[in-house]
């Protein structure tokens, strides 16, 4: 849907993901600028950005991490360009230090960070609520409520960048980030802003002094935002009851006062700008308010700046949210959670529901993709381990590979802390060996995550001949945030073709000793990796199998797997169900009829490597050329 | 614009992580914006395309602007990629109005696959479904799209069904022009194909 980011139609009303909003956006302020680490649920904007900034005349890169992508940013503003970075919520707290000291140097150009929090943690490890950053920063930050707003912010959250020379956050959650919405489009400018000459006197430079002028930015952007057009009130001019919302909760809270009969005694103020918060605009409904019900997801934010705006000023409220405990603390909000609790806040009574059975139902586990090169490490790595006389300790990281930690990986990692971490718990386990503890330790990155953070935990651990061994599962891909480039790839954000850079020659100049194997080649690989698992230092295998997802799009045979049933065995084998039960890849489903193993044609991508572990060979392999 | 019979209109596509509910979501949406209405669309993923629970929301009104997510009890429809995920969602979202298109081809869990867990009985799925709506139709979407030629386009097969219901939002010109704009050569042939097949699978299985 290329012509909906870039045609200049203003007016139109086209259907758009949250973040092409975003896109958009930035196209309609006129960027000089992007830069991003894929992420999820915001990893696709810098990959459609990547993709019209040739026609749109700006630069976009997938940088190597989130610290070079905003720092890069930053340099741009110096000169006055108008720079946009995309994190999400992990990635905010990875340029900690760079946002803390970029709010006390402020900025030129205007700079808009647009993170993207998880709520429930649908693409992520853990949850996390980025306001916190904004105000521990000294830094405002804005939240859309739907897929317009998402886009008309990015111009407003350059526009107040540039009148306050500071950093602007752009929070968005999943739901903004992955739904869709009607959006007006806007005007697209001609060309963008001349860049400004930087003078020999010009300085941007983070120092103890500026201190007090990062807090008088702060007061200047709460007196803009006192005027916003992101915040809205409905209701009666002095209302007992208010509901304070934010983000997705102001769509949830207007449909759940709406199924209650739409009571015209309660308010509900919309805040659009998250931080600083428009303490008069607040204050003002809040002096004749009872009681107030803060809707927001993650943490108690609001609820608690209302508590403490409510001691301040002496007031006298009752104040509802997810710390009182009328929302659900943990977990995203939604439709399910916010009508129970305007009905309880509101006195109103539930529509009613039809009753359905409380028998649990199946859950689904996660899994490794058909074919997945992980699942044959994983498995590759226990079989490995098992050889062993004393068990290994293996630590994990994050990717599609942290799903290893689980059944689908045979339970393979036992230690995950974030990204790039697992080089360094390995580097502090491996050297202990010296200090009586005698287990071989294991450790593992992606492709992405090697350039990503793991190169100075090498860097480190080679230095210091930590005892241990990485595993490099490179996939040639960022598969787990959909295939955006990364240096090993040779290819940029922009398309363009570049010299790409060997791990393999990485490794061997930080002085590693270097393998290099296939994960479908179970004996292989498993006897070189008990091998390695014996030799003293640091070692790196890198396993080569290109994503399934990507060997599927590229394969040109068609490739045909099937079970011959009256080979297999079923339950008289002696190999408890292996293809099904042990190496679990959805292609490998079992006929409960027949008793025997079975080959799901939908879910099969023809990799072939269960025909290797069959022990009766009953599954074949047929390959022809494509029609 | 043709009056909604409902405002907002709710339509929940169900499945399993993979079988391409993100792209029908998106293909009903499209089409319900290109005849001028206000859309909002949720979509879960990330993590749950790898074999977990995945479902969709499309939401449609002549002027409201929705949150992307539907309120339990609210669907008028349920598209279902499989039998076991369209009972958790009629669970979740039916009332006694709602109308519901699915695939009855099982996908198993991990667990069942593994010997942990038992899959329920089909009867006993489809029994309990059709107690949650006014009306179930089945239709063999991977079936037909594995017929013609390539499994993927099971999501096609169920959006041409849903094009043919009765009382449907959408006609099958409305949804076949968005399908001619998204695909090209012999991939938009093998998609127009399943789409009618699809439909004649509704109409045979209302019948």
């Amino acid at each position: 849907m290329d012509w909906t980011l870039t045609t200049n139609a203003p007016g139109k009303i086209v259907l758009m993901q949250g973040n092409e909003a975003i896109v958009r956006g930035a196209v309609e302020s006129g960027i000089h600028f992007a830069a991003s680490y894929p992420g999820s649920p915001s990893s696709q904007i810098l990959g459609m950005l990547g993709k019209i900034a040739k026609e749109r005349n700006f630069y976009a890169q997938w940088a190597t991490n989130e610290i070079a992508a905003f720092q890069a940013c930053l340099g741009t503003s110096f000169a006055g360009a108008r720079s946009i970075c995309i994190v999400k919520q992990n990635g905010l707290l990875c340029i900690a230090d760079a946002l803390f000291c970029a709010a006390q140097h402020g900025i030129k150009g205007g700079v808009v960070v647009v993170t993207s929090d998880d709520p429930s943690a649908h693409s992520s490890t853990n949850e996390f609520d980025s306001r916190h950053m904004a105000l521990s920063a000294s830094i405002p930050m804005l939240e859309p409520t739907n897929m317009q707003e998402a886009k008309d912010m990015v111009p407003y959250a350059f526009e107040i960048s540039e009148r306050t020379k500071q950093v602007v956050i752009i929070r968005l959650t999943t739901r903004v980030c992955h739904g869709r919405g009607s959006v007006a489009l806007g005007q697209i400018p001609e060309t963008q802003r001349k860049l400004d000459v930087v003078d020999e006197w010009d300085r941007m430079v983070c120092v103890s002094f500026r201190h007090q002028v990062m807090l008088d930015t702060l007061e200047a952007a709460r007196e803009l935002f006192e005027e916003s057009p992101y915040n809205h009130y409905s209701g009666p001019e002095h209302p007992e009851k208010l509901i304070v919302a934010g983000g997705t909760g102001c769509l949830y809270t207007k449909e759940a006062l709406h199924l209650l009969g739409d009571p015209a005694d309660v308010g509900l103020l919309e805040l659009g700008t998250v931080w600083p918060l428009p303490e008069k605009l607040l204050l003002d409904k809040l002096r004749t308010a009872k009681e107030v019900l803060a809707v927001e997801e993650v943490d108690p934010f609001l609820e608690d700046e209302l508590l403490r705006l409510a001691g301040r000023e002496g007031l006298d409220l009752k104040i509802w949210g997810r710390n009182e405990g009328t929302i659900n603390r943990v977990g995203e909000l939604d439709p399910d959670h916010v009508l129970p609790a305007v009905s309880a806040f509101t006195g109103l009574p539930m529509p009613p529901r039809q009753k359905t059975s409380d028998v649990p139902l199946l859950t689904r586990d996660l899994n490794f993709c058909a074919g997945c090169p992980h699942r044959a490490t994983f498995f590759v790595l226990k079989q490995a381990m098992r050889r062993e006389k004393v068990p290994g300790i293996v630590v994990g990281d994050i990717g599609c590979y942290y799903m290893a930690g689980s059944e689908a990986g045979q339970y393979g990692w036992q230690v995950n802390n974030c990204m790039g971490s697992g080089i360094n718990v390995a580097e502090g386990l491996g050297q202990l060996s010296a200090y009586g503890m005698d287990q071989p330790v294991v450790t593992m990155c992606g492709d992405s995550t090697f350039f990503h953070t793991v190169l100075p935990g090498l860097c480190n651990a080679s230095y210091h001949n930590s005892n241990m061994l990485l595993i490099v599962l490179d996939n040639s891909a960022t598969a787990m945030t959909g295939f955006q480039p990364h240096p090993g790839t040779g290819l940029t954000a922009m398309g363009d073709e570049v010299k790409p850079m060997s791990i393999r020659a990485i490794c061997e100049a930080m002085n590693c000793t270097v393998e290099e194997a296939d994960p479908f080649e179970i004996e292989e690989t498993t006897a070189l990796l008990n091998d390695m698992l014996h030799r003293p230092g640091l070692k790196v295998l890198i396993m080569k199998q290109p994503c399934a997802t990507l060997m599927a799009k590229s394969r040109k045979e068609k490739v045909t797997v099937w079970v011959d049933q009256d080979k297999c065995l079923g339950d008289n084998c002696g190999c408890d169900r292996f293809c099904s039960r042990v190496w679990g890849c959805p292609g490998n489903s079992w006929d409960f009829k027949a008793g025997k193993a079975v080959i799901d044609p939908v879910s099969c991508v023809g990799c072939g490597v269960c025909a290797k572990l069959c022990p009766q060979g009953a599954i074949q392999v047929k390959k022809e050329a494509r029609a | 614009m043709k009056k909604l019979m409902y405002d907002p209109l709710n339509i929940v596509i169900c499945g399993i992580g993979g079988q391409g509910n993100v792209l029908a979501a998106e293909l009903v949406a499209s089409a319900m914006n290109d005849l001028e209405y206000r859309v909002a669309e949720g979509e879960t993923y990330g993590a749950a395309q790898r074999g977990g629970s995945v479902m969709s929301h499309v939401r449609v009104s002549a002027d409201t602007d929705l949150g992307v997510l539907i309120p339990a009890g609210e669907a008028h429809f349920i598209i279902g990629f499989e039998p076991l995920e369209t009972l958790r969602i009629a669970r979740r979202y039916a009332n006694p109005g709602t109308r519901i298109i699915y695939d009855p081809r099982p996908v198993y869990p991990q667990s069942v696959l593994r010997g942990r867990t038992v899959y329920p009985d089909l009867e006993d799925l489809k029994a309990e479904i059709d107690s949650l709506c006014k009306e179930a139709i089945q239709v063999p979407a991977a079936d037909i799209a594995l017929e013609c030629g390539d499994s993927r386009a099971a999501n096609i097969a169920l959006i041409g069904a849903f094009s043919c219901l009765e009382g449907a939002p959408l006609d099958t010109k409305a949804l076949e022009e968005v399908v001619a704009q998204r695909f090209k050569g012999a991939v938009l042939a093998l998609n127009q194909k399943v789409f009618a097949l699809g439909c004649e699978a509704a109409k045979e299985a209302v019948r």
